[in-house]
Formats: structure tokens, sequence, C-alpha cells
């Protein structure tokens, strides 16, 4: 307790309230009502209307959903193969070499989005891998920027995981691929779960690489807000935007469930 | 993690380590194992990062020269999107470095019925686009949104004095709005692990809350702050979505012109040039995180 008295607390709390409310609180409800609206200028939206939801649950809005979950899951899942494989060969090595593994699959993270985009753009639109113009293109750009968050939440969990276990395994005989797929995955499967709802909700938001290189018949949902809001259809923007974040909440929600089924083992 | 990894160091003058030995155990070849995952890396990732250093050097005009470097480094907009860039990630940075500590400080030391809800609120704020928060700031700042609404209505005046929104300003809000959350979450962390004790003992010998923050509270969150900080540093110089949805024409980042010389002017040698100057200050910059976040033991 930093402060006692009374007047103090309430003094902070106050703070808080100015501080927290409009600027993470507010944006959020903002976008909410603004989806109901047609119109905005005086206080409170006006013009109370469900018409953006019609039109952001059907034809190109319901298609730019639709690719963004199948990007957003094959992204991840690729990503939690390849993240995983990684960060499980890392646990096996010497320090140096886990070093350099650490650094190599972080990389994504620190070079920018944009950037990813434009060297895939620049490296699979000419043989022998020609892939510009088409679905994966947008689907490997996702799983090499997600991979990374992949890599670090699994390595941290493996860290975590109480190296006791596999020895007795390993002691009582076990050979170490049925170790791995009996006692260490098992064991990581809520951390595994967790750090594939991360990198699907990545996924299912990310613009930056996906504006370098999405071809016209595979826009997802970030892609048709940013176009809705450049021509000015804001409203029609916001609802596209709960869309978004109703679909990523769902998943999120929907692994966290996974992970407290599997504690209790 | 680090005490698990710094045991076989300890004993390697002794006899052989047991952990060493628990390791070889498991796989005669361990780094055969990592070998599948980096080659694919390599392929989708480091092979297109060479392609894009190797097109730098490559002018339309054909052959390898300095040509698309002299040309982007000398022109002007390129200056200026390096300066905008390094100005709003350094002011972004000190923004949320501040409002973090504050936030983190009431959560942990003042708190409040649902203060844990509000750390599982700002959990999932990180998991939505940066995007929608300029989306929201247009409602909220726009020239026909809330705040402009009500100085009109109050007023009674044509317009709203908020026109910051398509300035670097409105960038600079909404960077810091998003990005707070990577500052409170560490410091969380970090103030969860101080021994409250030190906060009482400090109280009773009469030390009022500023010199308690002062003398006990920030020394522990420092090695945080500059975890956090430095995060929030990379990804503000990496950040396009806030940019691109602010859509002024006055505010270019890199990134921003990564994207309008690739996709608007379909110019890559010089699209690179810029990406290369990206790369270098945000892996620069984050090298620098990893080492100052492994010290602190993040």
């Amino acid at each position: 307790m930093l402060v006692h008295s009374r007047k103090g607390k309430w003094t902070a709390w106050v703070l808080f309230l100015v501080l927290f409310l409009p600027l993470f609180a507010l944006p959020l409800l903002v976008i909410l009502a603004a989806s109901f609206a047609t119109n905005w200028s005086s206080v409170l939206p006006s013009g109370f209307t469900t018409g953006h939801y019609d039109a952001a649950t059907r034809g190109e809005a319901l298609q730019a959903l639709t690719t963004s979950l199948v990007t957003a899951l094959t992204a991840s899942l690729l990503a939690m193969a390849v993240g995983t494989w990684a960060a499980l060969a890392a646990s096996g090595l010497k320090r140096r070499q886990r070093r350099f593994l650490d650094a190599l699959f972080v990389l994504p993270v620190a070079v920018p989005s944009v950037v990813v985009g434009l060297a895939i753009l620049v490296a699979f639109s000419k043989p022998p891998l020609l892939l510009n113009g088409t679905r994966s293109i947008v689907i490997l750009a996702h799983a090499v920027l997600v991979t990374a968050f992949a890599y670090q939440s699994v390595s941290a969990a493996i860290a975590r995981l109480d190296p006791a276990y596999e020895q007795a395994a390993a002691s009582l005989g076990a050979r170490p691929s049925y170790v791995l797929w009996r006692v260490k995955l098992p064991l990581l499967l809520p951390s595994l779960t967790a750090a594939g709802g991360l990198c699907f909700a990545l996924s299912m938001g990310e613009l930056s690489a996906t504006m370098m290189l999405y071809p016209p018949d595979w826009t997802p949902l970030p892609v048709l807000i940013y176009a809705a809001t450049d021509r000015g259809a804001l409203f029609a923007g916001s609802a596209l935007a709960v869309v978004l974040m109703t679909a990523t909440l769902i998943a999120l929600l929907a692994v966290s469930r996974v992970r407290s089924k599997a504690s209790y083992r | 993690m680090t005490e698990v990894a710094r045991r076989p160091r300890v004993s390697r003058g002794w006899s052989r380590p047991r952990g060493g030995s628990r390791k070889s155990s498991t796989a005669p070849r361990p780094w055969l194992a990592a070998l599948p995952p980096v080659v694919l890396l390599a392929l989708v990732f480091l092979y297109p990062l060479a392609l894009v250093v190797q097109q730098s050097f490559q002018p339309d005009t054909g052959g390898t020269s300095l040509q698309p470097y002299s040309d982007v480094l000398g022109s002007e907009a390129f200056r200026e999107a390096l300066w905008t860039t390094v100005w709003l990630a350094v002011g972004a940075t000190v923004g949320c470095l501040v409002l973090g500590f504050v936030l983190a400080l009431i959560i942990a030391f003042v708190p409040f019925p649902g203060a844990r809800s509000v750390a599982r609120f700002i959990d999932v704020f990180l998991s939505f686009p940066s995007f929608l928060i300029t989306l929201a700031l247009l409602f909220i700042y726009g020239t026909v949104g809330m705040a402009n609404g009500l100085w009109t209505d109050v007023t009674g005046a044509a317009d709203g004095p908020f026109r910051f929104l398509t300035t670097p300003w409105g960038v600079l809000l909404a960077e810091v709005t998003y990005f707070t959350p990577f500052v409170v979450r560490p410091l969380l962390a970090a103030f969860s692990q101080l021994d409250t004790a030190q906060l009482e003992v400090a109280a009773g010998l009469g030390a009022r809350p500023a010199r308690i923050i002062r003398t006990v509270i920030l020394p522990e969150a420092l090695p945080a702050l500059a975890a956090g900080g430095s995060l929030v540093l990379v990804l503000c110089l990496n950040e396009f979505g806030i940019v691109l949805f602010t859509g002024a024409k006055g505010v270019t980042t890199l990134p921003m012109l990564v994207y309008s010389k690739a996709i608007l002017e379909s110019d890559y040698p010089g699209a690179c040039v810029v990406a290369v100057v990206n790369v270098l200050i945000s892996v620069g910059l984050y090298g620098l995180y990893r080492v100052v976040s492994r010290r602190a033991g993040a």
C-alpha cells in the first residue's frame, strides 16, 4: 500500500480513471457506438441503425471475414509447427547455439512488417517460386510474422517446464520420441494453445505486410476496413472493425477454455 | 531460465556436468533437429531480405551501382520521413513510459476493486490491431467527432478547435495509446516481485509517497522500464497501420515511404533502400533491447 490516507487513495483512483477511461476504454466504446450510427456531429452519435452489420455480414465483407479466418488459422498452424519445432530443438542445444537460434527466430519482430511484406513480394515474384498474386503469398507472410511470437512463447514455456518429468520417463526407459509425445507435449499443451491464440489474434489484425502483397481475390478484413475508411465510410468501417474484434475475442476465449480444461490434469 | 542455463558452466571444472549428459542422451546431434526449421526460416525470411539488399543496389536502368542510395538518401522526402519517424518514435516512447509508469503504479500499489480485470483488459487490448485506435480517434477528435461536436454545441461556433488528427500529433496520440500496455505489462510483473514490506518500512519512517516512489520503487522498476521502453521504441519505428489510417499526406514515416515507393510508385530499388535503412535502425535497437531485457531478467 503506497497511499494510506483516504483522500490520497481517491486522488490516485480519480487520476487513474481520468487517464485510463479516455485513452483505453473510450476508443473501443466509440467504435462500438459508431457501428450502430449513421451520423456523429454532436457528443453522442445519432441515427441508430443495424444496417452496417447487415452489410458487414454478407457479400464482400463476409468473404473478407472468411479470408481473414482462413489466413489466420493456416498461418498460425504453420507458425506453431515451425516455432514449436525450433523451440524444442533449441532447448536441447548448447548455450551459444541456443542464443543464435533465439536471435534468428525473433528477428521477424524487429524487422518492420512492411519490409517483411516487401521482401516476400520481391523474392516470390520471380522463378523458381512464383507466388505473387496467389493467396499463399499472404498466408506465407503472416506465417513468417507470427512465427517469432510462437517461438518466443513456446520457448518461455519450455524453460518453465520441470525437467523431472522427462528425466523420470527417460530413466524408466522411454525413448526420446515417446518422451516428447507422451510427456513433454502434453505438459506444454496449455502454453501451446495460448501461443496459438496469440498468433491467431495477431494474424487477424495484420495490415502492414498484407497491404504490400494481397491479391484482389484474397482481401483480408483489415484491408477492407482500410478501404472503407479511406473512401469516408467510417461507420461501415466501424461495423467491420467490431466484427473483426468479435471474431478475435471468440477465438481467444475458445483457446483459453482449452487451457483451463488441460490444467486439471 | 538464466539459472538453468548457468548451472552447467559453473560445474564445468569438476566432473562431467549432469545437465549436459541429460541433453546429449536425448539426441546424439541436437543441432540436426534444429536444422529443418532454420532452413525453412532462411528460405522464407532471410533469403527474401537478402534479395531486398541486392535489389537496393540495382537501379531500374540496369547494372549494379550506388545510384539508388544517392537518389534516395539525397531526397528531401526521405530525410523528412527519417526525421518524422525518429522524433515520433522517441516522443511516443517517452509518453508511454510516463503514462505506463503512473498506471502500473496505481494498479499495483493503490489497488481498487476491479484492478485485476483492468490488467486482463490490457492483455486483450494488446491483441487488437493498432489501426483501430486511429479509427476511434477519428470519431473522438475528427472534424465532426465527439470533441468538436461538444465544442460547437456549447459555444455555438461553426466548427471546433480540434484539428490535430491529420498532423504528427494525431499519430503520436494514437501510438502512445496503443503502445502503453507494452510498458504496463513488464512493470506489473516487476512490481509483483517487489517486497511490499519495504514500502511499509519507508512509510513508517516517515517517507512521503513521492519519496518512496523515487527511492524504493523507481530503482526496482528501472530494468522493466528500460526493456519495455526499448521494445516500444522499435515497434513505433516500425508502425504502419496507425500512420496509414491517419491518411495525412503531411505525415510520412519510413514504413509509409516503403509502401508508397513500392506499391504506389512501383519504384522497387528506392523502396528497398528505405527498407534497408529502416531494418538497420530497428534491428540495431532491437538487439539493444534484447541485451537490456536479458540483464533485467525480463
